[in-house]
């Protein structure tokens, strides 16, 4: 049970990267961008081949996130100078994923066990370090150190990263061509006749979601030691989880709290997940209904409680109405 | 500084619903001009806005902003010259960013927008000594959402945005049209300052042949595509709302149909 937890708020730290990736093209562009389920194994699967062809991890997972924003690039250009729906645009991209990053791998499947990867590099300097044995003493000293996990690397290492990207996306998206990119999700008419071209926003805002959605199945697949094409089936509604969650739990007023959010969401989808296969009843591969029905409730739950605020409120003006009726006929009697 | 010549446009064009909403029109402005262009219902007024703007492109014709041929240089460049209002209140501002986010936007219609910072010490200053030159409130509410803003209030700022990186043309459609009539009067009022601090050259289409005579050196009145009446400077100055559709009748020979001309004037 207390595995199960470091071991979601882990992979929601590594997820958070592509949760951030859904963000700016659902929120950020307005964009439904289905692209994400091919682009996530994309990374995942570009990574893969390198590390297992000697290239240095750090690079791969960098040329894997690469290959993601080629694959959003290529979305936004479906979308602008071809005219096609962004829905339509995002499926078809996805569809065509499915076939390019099985020739990436060559396999369906391609394992990491024996690889350097960038937890096994880190690991030296890691041990060196002594982290974990400082941050293990609480444990021990309060005399439960079955509650700790067995390294916090992982932990510590997303923690950092997560929180670098999240920073270098705050920046970018109060830069004066991050506003621009912001309002033309926002009202692209207006942007156009303020001299931006939205066509060129559109196709590199989806370049960077889906770079860092790829970032993210690049380190996924090192964190697994396991690369998957079948892996990203799904992906955009975890996104889409994790985008609500945290918007609906940590709020959306400033974009540093924004991205703050999502990265918790991210980490709060997966705890929901993990308390969730703790159930008997559930297997494993009902994770996919789980992760809808958390969506559905996400998006529902708002309007539903809108409403009824809405008939209480109705329905005590008409009570107060009804007897101050009621007191006037008395009078008159 | 802008000139129109010979600009044609159709739509539908074969169709029985085909339609001229411009033909062989000829305009051209001096700098400095604020011309009010009035004219009833489908007489080409807005398709003129959107031509120069670069939302259509005319089918016959040629545009020239200082002398530079235009005709066919996509909206998003052409802009840079260009200021814009619509009528919409919703339509010239970004919701869900702030007033101070929409100000910066607009601040990058005439360079090239960069990787710095939009809203910095400096600019939160400016932006706050802008707001403050309309005097309506607006310079304690910088990082306020736009979305919050009455429909008056995002149509001043609208104005702000379109006037204060002095474009070389200004143009406004009807950009009072929405607002009830102490609103469009502050408009006007906002509108008339601001052309005369930054000396725009200016057109502005209106429904309110009151208004067309109140604002600008020059009035345009266009009917089926085609500019049928014009009056300069002081012929300008001695014009009525009557005589203005007297001027029509004598034109068309046929009554002014428009009805919202006759209930606003």
């Amino acid at each position: 049970m207390v595995y199960a937890l470091y071991g979601a708020l882990e992979s929601g730290l590594i997820y958070a990267l592509m949760a951030l990736g859904v963000y700016l093209s659902f929120r950020v562009l307005d964009f439904p961008d289905l692209t994400v389920d091919g682009s996530f194994v994309t990374g995942g699967a570009v990574s893969a081949v390198l590390i297992v062809n000697g290239t240095d991890p750090f690079l791969a997972t960098l040329i894997g996130g690469g290959a993601g924003f080629i694959a959003g690039c290529v979305t936004g250009l479906l979308h602008t100078k071809g005219n096609i729906n962004p829905l339509l645009a995002g499926i078809l991209m996805m569809t065509a994923l499915y076939s390019v990053n099985l020739r990436i791998m060559g396999q369906p499947t391609i394992s990491l066990m024996s690889e350097t990867t960038i937890f096994s590099k880190i690991e030296g300097l890691w041990e060196s370090l002594q982290i974990d044995r400082f941050l293990l003493a609480p444990f021990e000293s309060l005399g439960i150190p079955d509650y700790a996990p067995g390294t916090f690397l992982v932990i510590l290492s997303m923690i950092v990263f997560a929180y670098v990207v999240k920073k270098i996306m705050d920046w970018l998206l109060q830069t004066e061509a991050g506003i621009a990119l912001r309002a033309t999700g926002d009202n692209a008419r207006m942007v156009k006749s303020l001299s931006a071209n939205t066509n060129s926003y559109i196709v590199v805002g989806l370049g960077i979601s889906n770079g860092l959605v790829a970032l993210s199945g690049a380190v996924i697949v090192q964190y697994n030691s396991f690369s998957d094409v079948n892996v990203g089936v799904g992906m955009i509604i975890v996104g889409l989880a994790s985008v609500i969650i945290g918007e609906g739990l940590f709020g959306k007023k400033k974009i540093a709290r924004i991205t703050l959010a999502v990265i918790f969401g991210a980490i709060i989808y997966r705890v929901i997940i993990a308390l969730a296969l703790q159930v008997d009843f559930f297997d494993a591969s009902d994770m996919k209904l789980i992760t809808a029905v958390i969506v559905i409730a996400a998006l529902i739950f708002p309007t539903w409680g809108k409403q009824f605020k809405e008939n209480k409120k109705r329905f005590q003006n008409k009570r107060a109405f009804r007897q101050l009726e009621e007191k006037g006929e008395e009078e008159n009697a | 500084m802008l000139e129109l010549k010979q600009i044609n446009k159709v739509f539908f064009e074969g169709t029985p619903d085909e339609k001229k909403a411009l033909n062989g029109l000829n305009l051209t402005l001096q700098e400095g001009d604020f011309v009010t262009v009035i004219g009833s219902n489908g007489a080409g007024k807005s398709t003129l806005l959107n031509i120069i703007a670069g939302v259509l492109y005319p089918d016959r014709g040629s545009i020239k902003i200082d002398d530079k041929n235009v005709t066919y240089i996509p909206e998003y460049k052409r802009s840079k010259w260009i200021g814009r209002v619509f009528q919409d209140p919703m339509a010239g501002t970004a919701p869900n960013m702030t007033i101070e986010e929409n100000l910066a936007l607009a601040l990058g219609r005439s360079k090239k927008r960069s990787l710095l910072k939009g809203v910095n010490k400096g600019r939160r200053h400016e932006f706050k000594e802008l707001l403050s030159s309309i005097d309506i409130g607006l310079e304690n509410r910088l990082n306020t959402k736009v979305g919050l803003l009455s429909g008056g209030e995002r149509q001043a700022l609208s104005l702000l945005m379109a006037t204060f990186s002095k474009p070389r043309i200004l143009l406004l459609d009807e950009h009072t049209a929405a607002l009830d009539p102490a609103r469009a009067e502050l408009i006007t009022k906002i509108t008339k300052d601001l052309v005369e601090q930054h000396q725009l050259t200016t057109l502005m289409v209106t429904h309110r042949m009151d208004q067309a005579i109140e604002l600008g050196n020059r009035l345009v009145m266009m009917d089926a595509g085609q500019i049928i009446f014009e009056a300069h400077e002081e012929e300008k100055k001695k014009l009525t709302v009557e005589g203005l559709i007297q001027e029509f009748q004598n034109i068309r020979g046929s009554r002014f149909v428009s009805d919202r001309t006759v209930l606003t004037s």
